[in-house]
C-alpha cells in the first residue's frame, strides 16, 4: 500500500520523466543536425552512426566559399522584420476594434480569417505566383514580405484579440473621458497594457516568417532568397551531403534558436494565450 | 454654472429598450443619485450622459448646449467607475494627471493640481505606486482624484463603492458626502443600494425598467411615495402592503377591512373613493406597535425575528396569511416565534394606493 505522499510522489516522478522523454524527442533531431555538421561526410553517412568523430569545421568553410550566408541571411532579416512589423500595424487596429467595438459578426469574421490558415498553401500557388509575375514582385524582399505578411496576419489579428479582450473596456472607457482619441487611447493605454501579449505576437510572427519555406522556396529564386531557400539549395542535383546540409541548416536555425530562448518567457505566455500569469 | 437637462430620452438596442423616456433637470452643485433596482436602465443613463452610450434618441443639454451627440472628452464631465478602472501600467501620480497631459496643460500646473487633490483625498503618500500595489478603498481615492484633477462640471459615479467592503463602504460615503461640500460640485451617483441614496443624495430619481418613477428630495420619497414601486423600494426592510375593501366613508374618515376581518379607520378628507372599492394599504415596519394578543388593530403571530442590537425586526403572520413586518426598540424583548401579538397600527402614517397602484 502506498501512503498519499507517496503517491503523490511517485505522480510527480512518472510526469517529470515523461517531460523529460517528450522534450529530448522534440529536440533530438536538432541536437542530431548540430553533430553531424561536424562531422566528414564519410562519417555522416555511417551505419550505424557514430557518436564520436573527430569534429571538422570544413563543412562551414565549405559553405563560406560556396555560397554568400550573408545575402540570404539579410534577406531573411529584412523578410522577417517587414512583414512583421506590416502585419503589427494592420493587426492592432484590427484587433483594437474586433475586441472593443463587438458586433454579431466579429467571431465569424475572426474565425473566417483563422480558416484561411487551414487552407493549403500549395492550392493557392498558381494564382499567387502568376499575380506575382504579373506586378512583378517575383524574387523581390517586397514580394516575400507581402506573402508573408497576408500569412501570418490571421494568427497576429487573432493573438492580438485574444491579450485585447483580457483589458477591461472601462480603462479605455476612462480614458475617453479623460479626453484621448483613439490613437492616445491605443498608444498610451492599450498598447503599454498588452505588451506582453503583443510581444509574443511579434516574436511568434518573426519566428514564422523566419522558418517559411514553401513560398520562399516558389517564389523567390536568388535575390530576395532567405535562409530557408539557402538550406533547400543543399538538398539538389549532385545528390545527397548530409554534413553540408546540416551545417547549412544549423546556420539558418542559430539566429532564430538564440533569439527564441532569449525570448522564450514572453514565447510561453504568448502561446498559452495569457493562460499562464 | 452647469445645469443639465435630459429630454425624452431614449436609448435602445437592437429591439430591446432600455430607456424609455427620460425627462429630468439638474441643477447646478446639486447631488443627484439614480437608484433603482438590476437592470432598471440608471447606468445606461449615467453612461449615455457620459457620451460612452449614444442616445437612440432624445436630448441631453448642459446650459442650454446640445451635448447628445458630443465626444466624452469633450462633455466636460468626469466619471468614476465601479471597477476603478484605474490605468495599471501608470503610477498614481501619472492616473491623476493623464486628463491633464492630454489636455496640454502645463507641467508645473499639473503638478500644483495634483497635489492638491491629492491633499484632499489625502493620497500624497502614494503618488508613486502602481495601482496594484493599493488597497481597494485607495484605488477608489485614486479613481476620485482622477475626477477631481479636472475640475469638470458634472461628477459622474457608477456605483462607485459596490467593490469595497461594509465598513470602508460607510467610510467612503462619509467622505463621498465631506467632499461633495467642499468642492461645491454637481455630482451624479448611481446606485442601488438605498442607504447610500437616502445619505447622499439632494435629489433621488428612482428609476424602474427604463422609467423614472420619482424624483425628490430623500424624505420627501420616503414619506410620500407616489405609487407602489417606489413605497416598496425606499426602506429597510420594506414597507408592508395590505389588501383593503373601502366599507365606510363619513366625514373625512375612510373605514377600510383588511383580509383577516379586522378594520381600521383613517382620517383622509377629500379622499376620492367609493364604498366596495379594492386598495392597497401601505405601512411602514416602524410605524407597526406589537401589543399584547387581542389588542391592537390587528392579531397576528411571530414568524420570525432578527435583533439587530439598536433594533429588532419581527416578521408576524395573519391569519389571513398576510406578511407584516414591524420595527422595535432593540432593548424591548422580542416574543418567541408562534407566539400570538396584537398589532397596532398608526393610522395617520399609512400610505394608500389605488388599483393601478397609484399612491391617493
Amino acid at each position: 500500500m502506498f501512503s498519499i505522499k507517496n503517491k503523490e510522489f511517485l505522480i510527480t516522478v512518472v510526469i517529470g520523466a515523461l517531460s523529460w522523454l517528450v522534450a529530448l524527442l522534440i529536440f533530438f533531431p536538432i541536437f542530431w543536425m548540430f553533430l553531424t555538421s561536424f562531422k566528414t561526410e564519410i562519417d555522416a553517412f555511417a551505419t550505424p552512426p557514430t557518436l564520436f568523430f573527430t569534429p571538422t569545421l570544413e563543412n562551414y568553410t565549405l559553405i563560406n566559399e560556396r555560397s554568400d550566408y550573408w545575402h540570404f541571411a539579410w534577406n531573411s532579416v529584412v523578410t522577417s522584420l517587414g512583414s512583421t512589423f506590416i502585419g503589427m500595424v494592420i493587426a492592432i487596429p484590427a484587433a483594437y476594434s474586433m475586441a472593443f467595438f463587438e458586433t454579431k459578426r466579429t467571431k465569424t469574421t475572426l474565425l473566417w480569417m483563422l480558416s484561411t490558415k487551414m487552407l493549403p498553401a500549395v492550392g493557392v500557388l498558381v494564382p499567387i505566383y502568376l499575380l506575382f509575375k504579373d506586378f512583378g514582385l517575383l524574387d523581390t524582399k517586397t514580394g516575400l514580405i507581402i506573402i508573408f505578411t497576408l500569412v501570418n496576419l490571421p494568427i497576429m489579428v487573432w493573438m492580438s484579440y485574444t491579450y485585447f479582450k483580457e483589458i477591461p473596456k472601462e480603462i479605455l472607457e476612462a480614458g475617453r473621458m479623460d479626453g484621448a482619441n483613439v490613437l492616445q487611447e491605443i498608444f498610451k493605454i492599450l498598447l503599454p497594457m498588452s505588451k506582453g501579449g503583443l510581444a509574443a505576437t511579434v516574436l511568434l510572427s518573426l519566428i514564422f516568417s523566419w522558418n517559411e519555406a514553401f513560398w520562399s522556396l516558389n517564389l523567390t529564386a536568388f535575390e530576395a532568397a532567405p535562409l530557408s531557400a539557402l538550406v533547400a539549395s543543399y538538398s539538389s542535383p549532385e545528390g545527397l551531403f548530409w554534413a553540408k546540409l546540416s551545417a547549412v541548416s544549423t546556420l539558418a536555425c542559430a539566429p532564430i534558436l538564440i533569439f527564441g530562448w532569449l525570448c522564450q518567457k514572453q514565447l510561453v505566455r504568448g502561446l498559452s494565450f495569457g493562460a499562464v500569469k | 454654472m452647469s445645469d443639465l437637462t435630459i429630454k425624452n430620452l431614449r436609448k435602445s438596442y437592437d429591439a430591446l429598450e432600455i430607456l424609455k423616456g427620460i425627462n429630468l433637470e439638474i441643477k447646478d452643485k446639486e447631488f443627484v443619485v439614480f437608484v433603482g433596482p438590476s437592470g432598471c436602465g440608471k447606468s445606461t443613463l449615467l453612461r449615455t450622459i457620459a457620451g460612452l452610450e449614444s442616445a437612440t434618441s432624445g436630448s441631453i443639454y448642459m446650459d442650454d448646449k446640445d451635448i447628445t451627440d458630443a465626444a466624452p472628452a469633450k462633455r466636460d464631465l468626469a466619471m468614476v467607475f465601479q471597477s476603478y478602472a484605474l490605468y495599471p501600467h501608470m503610477s498614481v501620480r501619472e492616473n491623476m494627471s493623464f486628463a491633464l497631459k492630454l489636455a496640454g496643460i502645463e507641467k508645473s500646473e499639473i503638478n500644483r493640481k495634483v497635489e492638491e487633490a491629492a491633499q484632499i483625498l489625502k493620497l500624497e503618500p502614494l503618488l508613486d505606486r502602481k495601482p496594484k500595489a493599493l488597497s481597494g478603498g485607495q484605488r477608489q481615492r485614486v479613481a476620485i482624484g482622477r475626477a477631481i484633477v479636472r475640475k469638470p462640471k458634472i461628477f459622474l459615479f457608477d456605483e462607485p463603492l459596490s467593490n469595497l467592503d461594509a465598513a470602508l463602504r460607510v467610510n467612503m460615503r462619509l467622505e463621498l458626502s465631506r467632499l461633495h461640500q467642499e468642492l461645491q460640485a454637481t455630482m451624479l451617483y448611481v446606485t442601488h443600494d438605498q442607504v447610500e441614496a437616502m445619505t447622499l443624495a439632494d435629489k433621488v430619481v428612482i428609476l424602474n425598467d427604463g422609467r423614472i418613477e420619482q424624483v425628490g428630495s430623500p424624505l420627501e420619497l420616503y414619506e410620500k411615495p407616489c405609487n407602489l414601486f417606489v413605497a416598496g423600494f425606499m426602506g429597510m426592510p420594506k414597507m408592508t402592503f395590505l389588501e383593503v375593501t373601502v366599507t365606510a366613508i363619513a366625514e373625512g374618515n375612510v373605514t377600510l377591512k383588511l383580509l383577516t376581518g379586522a378594520e381600521i379607520t383613517l382620517s383622509r378628507p377629500g379622499l376620492n373613493v367609493q364604498t366596495g372599492s379594492q386598495l392597497t394599504l401601505g405601512i411602514r415596519p416602524e410605524h407597526t406597535v406589537l401589543c399584547n394578543a387581542g389588542a391592537g388593530n390587528l392579531q397576528a403571530s411571530i414568524e420570525i425575528s432578527e435583533e439587530l442590537g439598536s433594533e429588532s425586526y419581527v416578521y408576524v403572520k395573519t391569519n389571513a396569511n398576510e406578511a407584516i413586518t414591524v420595527r422595535i426598540d432593540g432593548e424591548q424583548a422580542v416574543p418567541k416565534s408562534g407566539s400570538l401579538v396584537g398589532l397596532n397600527i398608526a393610522p395617520g402614517k399609512c400610505h394608500l394606493f389605488d388599483k393601478q397602484g397609484i399612491a391617493i
